[in-house]
């Protein structure tokens, strides 16, 4: 139950807003945190501590892509197909992705490690082609790239190819000793 | 060529700079708030921001300083500011460079606008895929917070404004000022019926101002330096200052370029982004985000400014310029942006809700080389029957990548139909309407 293993945090999510409604999406995504998606007990337990019905929240949680009522791999590949990304190759990436994984968007590895989907602007578009991995963003992808980034994420859980504080073109380098 | 003092990304210009509080503060930050709380009458902050002309940087364009005043003067009840970070035009990225890599420049910027509004609450409400960028701001408030500038009392001025951040959930629509409001009030992000407007029905039912990321980074600088200052820059006097414009697509320099307004497409396009990435030429442009008109390279020397795109028949919108070289085909192109619009149609109006999906599945169909003649009144004619219908701005932006391939790239969709009828393939399309 979130209301026994995180009461500060809920507490101070609701101290954020004169109407404990606007506490939903917050706290949705504390239940996401929690178990990998929205489970259906997740969306009873917050619509109690709003006092909310629970169609209120679930008519709320089925609006918004990112939460998630099923479950997801581990790593949640998100590519972006938009005209931008498209540009400059995104369908490619796709592509890579399901020779080198062996499943088509929407599908996750029979390991429940990747699960790949097709996703609208992420708001990268000078750094495309690009995906979004968990919350971690990896940008002007090549096929080197992504086999780097899925080894790593295998054996890390996380790579170092992720992006950001992001600022494109690049600045300049401090300079040394400065 | 031509290099332009840049405003917004100046600090973040500067070799090494990381945007933290102690850094922001060594480049003169937090220097306008100081001048002006407490010392300036909230309606003279608002007088000085209108006489800058600064107009909204999301997409609409909108006098800022008019904008606030339209709030009620005599309204006893709390007043909100919401800052939109929704950033989600397709070619639209400066938002979230500028909230990644100087977090108070926006903030001070929130604290001017909330004192001249005489809100005590604000909400940054971010993209919930800019997971970093949250982080990056929670830290920067935090730290805002401890220093003193956001709180209760600040500067012993007994003005209390207070900042959070709100992340959204992945929806287009709550780019949309009242869908966003909606949004923060935990429904689904559906825009509102206007009037009543949020100015004096928005967040909670309360006086509300929402303003876009950019715009409010630009009040520290406006309130420091003056509003002549201001309006001197740019394309006076109806659009001033600088733009951070987003260039995306086939350029050898794809990325944030902060200009004044009023240069032209082909300086930005052929100077500051560097050209083509190839020695293909190009062959269309979007000037302002997905929701603008396409663009041909006849418009090449149309100024970047609010009254010059709309005259060629577009409009600037979030500065998102996309650009695409000869061989791309268009029809493909419009069919993608289509295929967006259609997945972000939030379902509330039935002109767009139906109309973006008969859209998709007749574009579908002729680059599918399953088209016919028919197909191109049918879209003129679905297309004329969504822009205008709909509660918000949503369903003339979406008609948008059609109509306008339609009118300059004509002959690409009757040369696909053209070869639909020579294999004798007219037959209708097993109806594809999965996202």
């Amino acid at each position: 139950m979130l209301q026994e293993t995180h009461k500060a945090e809920i507490d101070d999510i609701l101290s954020r807003y004169p109407v404990k409604r606007s506490a939903l999406l917050p706290l949705l995504y504390l239940a996401q945190r929690e178990q990998g998606y929205v489970t259906e007990a997740a969306m009873q337990e917050i619509a109690g501590i709003l006092r909310l019905t629970p169609p209120q929240v679930y008519e709320t949680a089925t609006f918004y892509t990112m939460l998630n009522l099923k479950p997801v791999g581990k790593f949640h590949l998100q590519v972006c197909k938009s005209l931008m990304c498209a540009l400059v190759g995104s369908d490619t990436v796709i592509g890579w992705i399901g020779a080198k994984l062996g499943i088509k968007p929407g599908e996750t590895t029979p390991d429940k490690l990747f699960t790949l989907s097709v996703v609208e602007c992420l708001a990268a578009c000078g750094t495309g082609p690009m995906m979004q991995v968990n919350d971690d963003y990896y940008e002007r992808l090549t096929e080197e790239k992504l086999d780097r980034i899925l080894a790593e994420l295998r054996q890390t859980g996380t790579s170092s190819l992720k992006t950001g504080p992001f600022m494109w073109p690049e600045p300049a380098a401090a300079k040394a000793g400065a | 060529m031509p290099t332009y003092e840049p405003i917004l990304l100046k600090n973040m210009l500067q070799p090494g700079y990381t945007g933290s509080l102690a850094e922001y503060e060594r480049t003169g930050g937090y220097q306008a708030i100081r001048k002006v709380l407490g010392k300036v009458s909230p309606a003279d902050v608002t007088a000085v921001v209108m006489k800058s002309g600064l107009r909204g940087r999301g997409g609409a364009g909108f006098p800022t300083g008019v904008k606030w005043g339209f709030l009620p003067k005599d309204y006893q009840g709390p007043r909100y500011l919401c800052c939109n970070a929704d950033e989600s035009e397709p070619g639209t990225f400066k938002d979230r460079q500028l909230i990644e890599r100087d977090p108070h420049q926006l903030l001070e910027g929130m604290l001017l606008a909330c004192y001249a509004i005489g809100a005590a609450s604000s909400y940054i409400y971010i993209r919930g895929e800019f997971v970093l960028g949250a982080k990056i701001l929670e830290q920067a408030i935090k730290d805002a917070r401890a220093a003193g500038y956001v709180g209760k009392n600040i500067f012993g001025t007994n003005t209390t404004i207070d900042i959070w951040v709100h992340r959204g959930a992945g929806a287009y629509i709550c780019g949309e000022e009242t869908a966003l409001l909606e949004s923060l009030e935990g429904k689904r992000g559906l825009p509102r019926v206007k009037p009543p407007f949020p100015a004096t029905h928005g967040l909670y039912n309360k006086p509300t101002v929402v303003n876009n990321v950019e715009t409010l980074a630009n009040l520290p600088h406006i309130l420091t330096r003056g509003a002549e200052w201001f309006a001197s820059i740019g394309s006076p006097p109806k659009s001033t200052g600088t733009r951070v414009f987003c260039v995306s697509g086939h350029v050898a320099r794809p990325g944030n370029y902060e200009v004044p307004m009023g240069i032209t497409f082909r300086e930005l396009i052929y100077e500051q982004a560097g050209g083509m990435r190839s020695d293909k030429k190009l062959k269309a442009f979007i000037p302002g985000g997905a929701s603008a008109p396409f663009l041909t390279p006849d418009h090449l020397d149309v100024k970047l400014d609010f009254e010059s795109v709309a005259l060629a028949g577009s409009m600037l919108g979030s500065g998102g310029v996309t650009v695409m070289e000869e061989g791309t085909d268009m029809v493909w192109a419009a069919l993608r942006l289509m295929e967006f619009f259609y997945h972000e149609s939030c379902g509330k109006c039935s002109p767009c809700r139906e109309g973006s999906s008969w859209l998709v599945q007749i574009m579908r169909r002729i680059v599918n080389k399953r088209g016919q003649m028919a197909d191109l009144e049918t879209l003129t004619d679905l297309c004329k029957n969504i822009a205008g219908r709909t509660v918000c701005a949503f369903g003339d932006a979406e008609v948008s990548p059609i109509l306008s391939t339609l009118k300059h790239w004509r002959h690409e969709y009757v040369a696909l139909i053209h070869a639909a009828e020579a294999a004798n393939l007219i037959r209708p399309e097993p109806v594809g309407t999965k996202h």
